[in-house]
């Protein structure tokens, strides 16, 4: 492991001024393209790109427009991390020592479709940074249920009506699936404290071996939200404990943000579309989730 | 240069012109995206503090530091507000086009 104070820091303005993702189709602000905009300036130029199917490769890669600046390539759907696995071999048989590949795959492609070969990955410990943008939902298809849906969401697969607030089933627990597997460096983020997620990904960059980056990012289109607080959304989720910023590293888990309060759940969820449906019973289940889970982490992790 | 331009797409006219595969130039960009754009945003140098929150949170990267000075390129800005509604001394501003 590296020692973490000789890593020089990465902010906005030391930054590279070159721009990895320039020019993409992706709806007005779309939170996911903030997260690889950010996680490819801080990864640099030298940086294999690998993109299973989801928004981020349909609005990468419309021939012939090009919008990203590395090497990058779309793999098929439960693919990315093998396909990761082999560009990073192929990069220590060629002798190649300052380059990095990474993964960016949607909540589906993640805990999913894409589950098998991550775990695979993260098994042998090939040198891949894999980053998951969390929105939530296939929203690329047109928004349909995922593993990492929260419960209460309306998506076009788990409508709300009379008898179902949406999705019944609560949010797949990711980070400490990942964790479970001894991975080097795992962390969460969100796109609401970009700092903490660009210190995270320079983290896992100066990692050897598997790293894990599980990073919040709102989607207007399939949220309901409108299109200039994307950033405002995904800093509410962590401010009310709905999403937890955490790391894990050398066998210990971190977090990285206790709040004594949180904000108001209620606040949260009736600023998107997708919640607005939500009757009391139904965010007094969320918050006695959220503080079942808050109860273990700080019973266990601090 | 810091970021890809528009350039123009001609299209192959002989086999050899043909990529060998499913492949292209990285950063090769034949479009923009100004057409998606209702409202575009203006900053106030006087109250801008060049803090580069806007910087760093623009989804497409089009905010530009020029000589200690926020900019934008029209050409690719999608008008999405982010830039306006994070601004800690509300410096920016969506004007409509």
């Amino acid at each position: 492991m590296t020692n973490l104070v000789d890593i020089p820091k990465v902010n906005a303005k030391n930054m590279t001024e070159k721009e990895y993702f320039y020019g993409h189709k992706a709806c007005a602000g779309c939170g996911g393209s903030v997260a690889v905009r950010l996680a490819l300036k801080v990864l640099g130029e030298r940086t294999y790109t690998a993109l299973p199917a989801g928004c981020m490769s349909a609005v990468g890669f419309i021939y012939p427009q090009m919008a990203f600046n590395t090497n990058a390539l779309i793999t098929t759907f439960p693919g990315a991390a093998s396909m990761a696995s082999g560009i990073a071999a192929g990069a220590k048989a060629l002798g190649q020592k300052d380059v990095k590949t990474v993964v960016f795959a949607g909540d589906g492609g993640t805990a999913d479709i894409g589950f098998q070969a991550l775990s695979g990955m993260i098994d042998r410990n090939d040198d891949v940074l894999y980053i998951c943008y969390d929105n939530e939902a296939y929203m690329n298809t047109g928004i349909q249920k995922s593993g990492l849906t929260p419960y209460g969401t309306k998506t076009t697969t788990t409508p709300a009506g009379e008898n179902l607030p949406g999705t019944i089933t609560h949010k797949k627990n990711l980070f400490e699936i990942i964790a479970a597997h001894d991975i080097a460096y795992a962390a969460t983020a969100s796109i609401g404290y970009p700092q903490d997620f660009m210190n995270k990904v320079n983290k896992a960059k100066h990692t050897k071996g598997a790293t894990f980056i599980h990073v919040y990012a709102s989607c207007p289109t399939g949220w309901g939200t409108p299109t200039e607080t994307s950033i405002e959304i995904a800093k509410d989720a962590v401010d009310c404990g709905l999403i937890f910023l955490a790391e894990y590293e050398d066998g210990e888990y971190k977090l990285n943000r206790n709040p004594k309060e949180f904000a108001s759940v209620k606040d949260y969820l009736k600023k998107q579309g997708r919640f607005k449906h939500m009757t009391d019973e139904d965010i007094q289940c969320v918050t006695e989730h959220r503080d079942k889970k808050w109860a273990r982490m700080r019973k266990q992790w601090l | 240069m810091n970021r890809p331009k528009k350039q123009e797409f001609t299209f192959p006219t002989h086999i050899n012109e043909y990529p060998t595969g499913p492949q292209y130039k990285a950063g090769f960009l034949p479009e923009t995206n100004a057409g998606w754009r209702s409202v575009r945003p203006v900053v106030d140098h006087e109250a801008c503090v060049f803090c580069l929150r806007c910087y760093l949170l623009c989804p497409d990267g089009t905010i530009l530091k020029e000589n200690g000075k926020i900019e934008f390129d029209l050409d690719y800005c999608k008008g999405c507000g982010v830039c306006a509604h994070e601004c800690p001394k509300d410096a920016i501003t969506m004007v409509k086009e």
